[in-house]
Order: C-alpha cells, then structure tokens, then sequence
C-alpha cells in the first residue's frame, strides 16, 4: 500500500523560470541561502570575534577593518541574515506548534518576519555599526 | 497490517528535535546579547572584553557557541543531501564540514577562555 503511494508518480515543475513562488516559499528560500552564506562566513566572523577580544592593539585594528564603508554595508547584510534566519526560524518553531499553519496566517506571519527582520537590521545594525 | 517501507535507522527525529532545541537556545542568547550591548554600549577594548569576562556570559556564549556548531551541522548537512546526488562528493562535502565545525569549536573555546 504504502509503496505504491510512493511511487505514485507525480506532476512535477523544477523549471526555475516558471516557477513563482509566494512569500512563504520565498522566505524558506531566503532561510537557507542565509544559513549556508552565515556558515561560509564562519570564519572571518570567529577571526573578528577573537581580534576584537584579544587585546587593545587587536581591537583597534578590528575597529578600523570595521569602520571601512564597504566593510559596513556587508556585515549589515550579515546582520539582515542572521535576523531573518532568526525571525523566520520562530515562524517554523510555531508552525511546529500548529500555530498559524491556514493559508492566510501562513502569508501573513511571512509578511511579519520580512518587515521585523528587516527593521531590526536598520535599527540594532544601524546602532551597532554607526 | 502495517506495511512500512525502510528508509534509514531513525527517520532523523533526533536531529529534527536537535535543530529546534539549538535554535531555542541560540534565540534565548541572541535576545540577551543585545540587551546587554545596547545596555552597555561597549566603545573600548575593556568595556567590550568585560562583556565576556563576566561568568555567565562566558557560559552562554560557550553554550551558543556549541548550539550554533551543532545547528549548523545539522543545516548544511540536509542541504548537500538536497543537492549532492553523488555519494563520494557527498560524503566529501560532509566530512569537510564536519571538520570545519570542529575545529572552529575549538577556536571558540579558546577564543572565551583567553578572556
């Protein structure tokens, strides 16, 4: 029973150019592109960590790589990542719950970790970075 | 009469309660590091490194530190399963990242207790 329901086959569309995803399926996306670009970054985010932490002079050099404008405006693209993993991943904690899993809560809560990530990146990044 | 078809050892239970658990933690860490650096609002060396140095912060970013590893482990694991369909690249991809993660625990450990 159970295998024939498996190999069932059926209708399937991989084509990346037709597909039009909705928000939520935007927002999944969206939430492991930022978790595989936060774990590619581990690294120099660790490097950073250590140099700001290991002495004044390694501080001030830390500071200074920071203070670079281009510098700054990828670390608040890693802050926008880190908070949308962070925001969408409450999302999915609640619909594990069975918390607004109806179609309409679905695309409303997607529209909600958008607009929050989004303004906790321009306000907290906005006063850590400046 | 139940008729289950096999498919692995555990059906990933554990790494699915793993990945909500480390997730939790990491939340309940990322809420309490940003109150205390907007509290303290560290413009130095010293008032940045005392954020560390004081003992429960130590514990929870080592706590953080070992949730995140373990979460991320569990991440990219299920995304070169998604996409990696030949298993000695596969198995490559997960060994390197597995050692990576490792070794940045490591890192890490050394890292806070510097402090």
């Amino acid at each position: 029973m159970a295998e024939m329901i498996l190999k069932k086959k059926r209708p399937k569309n991989l084509d990346l150019m037709t597909i039009r995803l909705p928000l939520p399926g935007i927002l999944s996306i969206v939430h492991r592109v930022s978790g595989a670009v936060l774990f590619l970054l581990l690294p120099v985010l660790l490097w950073l960590f250590e140099g700001s932490l290991a002495s004044p002079e390694t501080f001030a050099l830390c500071k200074s790589f920071v203070a670079h404008p281009l510098v700054k405006l990828i670390l608040l693209g890693l802050i926008w990542l880190y908070f949308h993993h962070f925001c969408a991943g409450i999302r999915y904690l609640l619909l594990d719950l069975h918390k607004g899993i109806d179609l309409e809560s679905a695309r409303l809560s997607s529209k909600i970790v958008f607009a929050v990530s989004i303004a906790m990146t321009l306000i907290i990044g906005g006063k850590v970075l400046w | 009469m139940v008729n289950r078809i096999l498919v692995g050892a555990h059906y990933g239970l554990k790494d699915w309660v793993i990945q909500r658990a480390t997730a939790i933690i990491m939340a309940i860490y990322t809420v309490i590091l940003l109150v205390v650096v907007l509290a303290v609002a560290p413009d130095s060396h010293a008032s940045w490194r005392g954020i560390f140095a004081n003992g429960f912060m130590k514990f929870a970013s080592f706590l953080f530190f070992v949730s995140l590893f373990y979460h991320v482990w569990i991440g990219i694991r299920d995304i070169w399963m998604d996409y990696i369909k030949p298993d000695g690249l596969r198995l490559l991809l997960m060994i390197a990242t597995a050692a990576a993660l490792v070794g940045y625990a490591g890192w890490a450990v050394q890292i806070l207790w510097r402090i």
